[in-house]
């Protein structure tokens, strides 16, 4: 048997307080795709980041090809043979693709003969793994999927014979990551190594040969795929057992409660991000909003949440939003019933440094039960129901005074929607209400928004997990670059179907069609 | 969950960092040719072991207590207002209108109105950076200190050619009228008869600091509007997200703040001088801010950072006074060191001891 391409022998490494790695022991055999599992926090970034030389572990030592081998950063780590795909790229917008190959990597002071010599590898590259990019093409015109191709390019152009990649179906649509994966089988084919670092069971079982679970700095396991099944990981992964797809009764929609007209948004730089929109949600009905991050589902969720203007008509029960000036800020918002849970729970929803009970008031701080007369707070009342509101949703710890960053992912976006639900909203927005969640946690606030539905409110989903939009939703609306792609009903459909509209692959009625199926 | 004991947080990090600072100004007094240990002592007692040194001590204090607040205040909510120098010469001007062409009958009745007038000038000399931050996104931090320049130079047009009486040299006013005079540490003290030295000026105006600290305590931690402040410094997007308007925040508190800044002319104006001096805050509003970063943009800590720094000022008075070789500058460099230390280093000390205390507490479980 040969050595092992990777072999991590007892790892540890703590951040402060924080013990990110756990004595962690991993061997990778060359010529195979191992995947590395694991929930948000569980420490794959950490051990990754060791190996490619961004941190020193603790204690610990690797061996690449079976000689120990110092990392101190990451050039050593090029040498040594590793490349690494960020999650987010790291390529210089206005260069070409060439350019971006060789940045960091010129052999000589002119760049001429770097250039040349570039071109003929990345042909060579082309025909071999179905790499295909123009290499004259500027980064800002390539679609996401070429510029994680080029940033695979980069790394094997330094020489990599271990590919690292960190979640790389995040920003992908669905045929995107196939072609990736055939990229990447083929890569195995030809003897390299990659190290696949995901979230998606789904990932793992499709592609990979062997697959390592992490859970709390820990590694749990490391098995052969063919001998498990996403229901297994999931277990290791959170160490119990878990439902992977909910119980989920038939919508019973009653009247329309939003109702959007050719709604356009535009971000700070004045870019039209969402496109004369129209859409409607029922009570007691869940409307997903698919599509690859960065087609409009921020912006329309924004402007819903009262966090940007637009223009066009948003009605609520009837009666008209401003969507700009007065009354169009998020306390008017959240006046008039719609309750919303944002994207980003760490940059919006919550104030990392404020306690629980602080948090569980914020956006609402002028209600009845958080204030005693004009000015002051009501601490008391605060604090009970903040309690209250913790106990009805296993928030753990249970104590209301610790600061909101010291509470996981799937703790803290809990304490967001107890907060955005408990209001009986009219209507709620919610986006990404699962990502950075633990597994074991993603049910139960999936659990909680099916209630939700089910006591009639009306719930407008933006997810790029398209599992759960399928999941939850009832109906779906596709956005492609800031236009509905196609509206479906979900038990009408599919994930391929739905990739191809995510994609930008429209029906040629969409726009309409989406304004008159309400 | 790991945590840092509390007493750690308020009590020893501080503690730390002034022991730091006192052991590298020590070093500074050694290589002038002079025992640090006697200069520690003529500091301290000069600032502490007597009640002349205490009353001049607590009168510095009091000036610092106001100038902390109106920073920590601003700090809040991230606004970095240093422009504590220019609004309390401004609260200056407010007082003394108050206690020149009014004929008081007595202190009580004059006080609350010199309180409102000195906090009026102070916030209305915060509200154009104010509002150029709030509208414009103008640097609070070159504007306010912009404004510091054309609050002295403004000073000197007041006293040269408004407020100075005819035939006097000195740039100064007239002296305000009696039924203005604030009462002594020497005269409260008399009336329940102890017996206080003369000379030192400290007076009502520090319980006023007293009060203004427990105001801003509660209007921190206990009011709506606190909440929303904190909440806007902590994180500008999250609080939009929660309806809070940054106008409404930014302006409020940088008045709040200008308003604190133009108090300390209750204690310096109104309290010693008794007249407008043309510079009569002498830097008090740049100490404001050392003391707001000492002490952690808390009240109490804010008070206790004043008091410190009341010591320094005092003692070190007295220690320029008593060795020679010390002088001004060597004063100007030892308070430097202090704010250095518990201000800029902070973490240095700050972040060994919290990992020390973290992996002592998960290696007691």
């Amino acid at each position: 048997m040969t050595a092992p391409a990777i072999e991590l022998r007892h790892i540890s490494k703590a951040f402060g307080p924080v013990q990110a790695n756990k004595d962690i022991s991993l061997s990778v055999a060359p010529r195979t795709i191992h995947g590395i599992v694991g929930e948000n926090g569980a420490g794959k970034s950490t051990l990754m980041s060791i190996l490619y030389g961004f941190y020193r572990a603790d204690h610990g030592e690797i061996l690449i090809n079976g000689k120990p081998t110092e990392i101190p950063n990451s050039q050593a780590a090029i040498a040594a043979g590793i490349g690494m795909v960020h999650q987010h790229f790291k390529l210089v917008q206005n260069f070409s693709v060439l350019e971006n190959v060789i940045l960091g990597a010129e052999d000589d002071l002119l760049l001429k003969p770097s250039l040349k010599k570039a071109r003929s590898l990345l042909e060579q590259l082309a025909e071999e793994y179905e790499l295909r990019v123009d290499p004259d093409a500027l980064i800002e015109d390539l679609s996401v999927g070429h510029q994680q191709r080029v940033e695979i390019l980069k790394a094997l152009y330094r020489r990599a014979n271990v590919l690292i990649l960190d979640e790389p179906t995040g920003v992908l649509t669905p045929a995107e990551a196939d072609h990736l994966f055939r990229i990447l089988s083929s890569l195995r084919d030809e003897g390299k190594t990659v190290i696949l670092i995901t979230h998606k069971l789904r990932e793992i079982m499709a592609i990979t040969d062997t697959v390592s679970v992490m859970r709390r700095g820990e590694m749990t396991a490391t098995v052969r795929t063919v001998d498990t099944n996403p229901q297994h990981l999931a277990e290791l992964m959170v160490g119990r057992s878990v439902l992977l797809r909910l119980e989920k009764k038939p919508a019973q929609p009653g009247r329309t409660v939003l109702n959007v007209r050719n709604l356009s948004v535009s971000d700070g730089r004045g870019v039209e991000c969402v496109k004369n929109i129209s859409l409607s949600v029922r009570s007691g009905e869940i409307l997903g909003i698919a599509g690859v991050s960065g087609n409009g589902q921020t912006e329309l969720l924004q402007v819903l949440g009262g966090l940007t203007p637009g223009t066009g008509q948003v009605d609520i029960d009837g009666s008209e939003l401003p969507l700009t000036g007065p009354g169009s800020d998020a306390r008017a918002r959240r006046e008039t019933g719609i309750a919303h849970v944002p994207e980003d729970r760490q940059q919006l929803g919550l104030i990392m440094d404020f306690m629980a009970w602080e948090n569980m008031a914020f956006g609402y701080q002028h209600d009845d039960r958080c204030r005693r007369g004009p000015f002051l707070m009501n601490v008391n009342s605060m604090q009970d129901y903040c309690l209250e509101n913790m106990q009805k949703f296993d928030v753990r710890p249970m104590s209301i005074e610790a600061l909101a960053k010291n509470f996981s992912g799937g703790n803290q976006q809990k304490i967001v929607l107890a907060r955005e639900i408990d209001r009986n909203p009219v209507l709620l927005v919610v986006g990404q209400p699962t990502r950075g969640v633990d597994v074991g946690a993603i049910e139960f606030i999936h659990q909680q928004i099916l209630d939700l539905r089910d006591a009639g409110t009306a719930i407008l989903l933006i997810s790029v997990e398209l599992d759960e939009i399928l999941s939850l939703s009832d109906r779906v609306v596709v956005l492609f670059d800031g236009r509905i792609a196609g509206e479906r009903i979900t038990a009408e459909t599919n994930e391929a179907e739905l990739g191809l509209l995510m994609a930008g692959v429209t029906d040629a009625s969409a726009p309409d069609k989406a304004a008159n199926s309400a | 969950m790991n945590k840092v004991p509390k007493w750690v947080d308020v009590a020893l990090i501080p503690l730390a960092n002034l022991v730091l600072a006192l052991l590298v100004s020590g070093l500074v007094v050694l290589w002038i040719g002079e025992n640090p240990l006697k200069a520690m002592q003529i500091i301290v007692q000069g600032s502490l072991g007597s009640a002349y040194g205490l009353g001049y001590t607590l009168y510095y204090a009091t000036n610092f207590v106001f100038t902390g607040l109106a920073v920590a205040v601003a700090f809040q909510a991230r606004m970095f207002n240093i422009g504590g120098e220019g609004q309390a010469l401004l609260g200056g001007v407010g007082v003394a209108l108050v206690c020149l062409f009014i004929n008081w009958p007595h202190w009580l009745l004059a006080l609350p109105v010199a309180i409102a007038f000195g906090a009026l000038f102070g916030a209305g000399w915060a509200l154009i950076p104010a509002y150029l931050q709030a509208r414009r996104g103008s640097h609070i931090v070159i504007t306010t200190i912009m404004f510091n320049f054309i609050a002295s130079a403004l000073m000197v047009y007041l006293l040269v050619n408004q407020l100075k009486p005819a035939g006097q040299m000195s740039p100064e006013s007239g002296p305000f009228v009696p039924g203005a005079h604030l009462p002594t540490a020497h005269e409260m003290l008399a009336w329940i008869g102890i017996g206080f030295p003369k000379s030192p000026p400290v007076n009502v105006t520090f319980i006023v600091a007293l009060i203004a600290c427990v105001l801003v305590w509660l209007l921190i931690w206990r009011t709506k509007l606190g909440y929303a402040i904190r909440a806007f410094g902590h994180n500008e997007s999250a609080a939009q997200y929660a309806g809070i308007s940054s106008f409404r925040i930014i302006m409020i508190s940088m008045l709040i703040s200008g308003g604190l800044a133009g108090l300390m002319a209750i204690n310096s104006v109104m309290g010693e001088a008794e007249r407008l001096l043309i510079n009569s805050v002498q830097g008090a509003g740049f100490v404001g801010i050392a003391v707001a970063l000492m002490g952690r943009s808390h009240p109490l800590g804010v008070l206790l950072a004043a008091i410190l720094f009341g010591v320094l000022y005092q003692g070190g008075a007295e220690l320029e006074f008593e060795l020679p070789a010390v002088t001004r500058e060597m004063i100007i460099v030892i308070q430097g060191l202090v704010i250095l230390f518990t201000g800029a280093l902070e973490n240095m000390v700050r972040i060994p001891v919290e990992n020390y205390f973290v992996r002592r507490g998960t290696g007691a479980r």
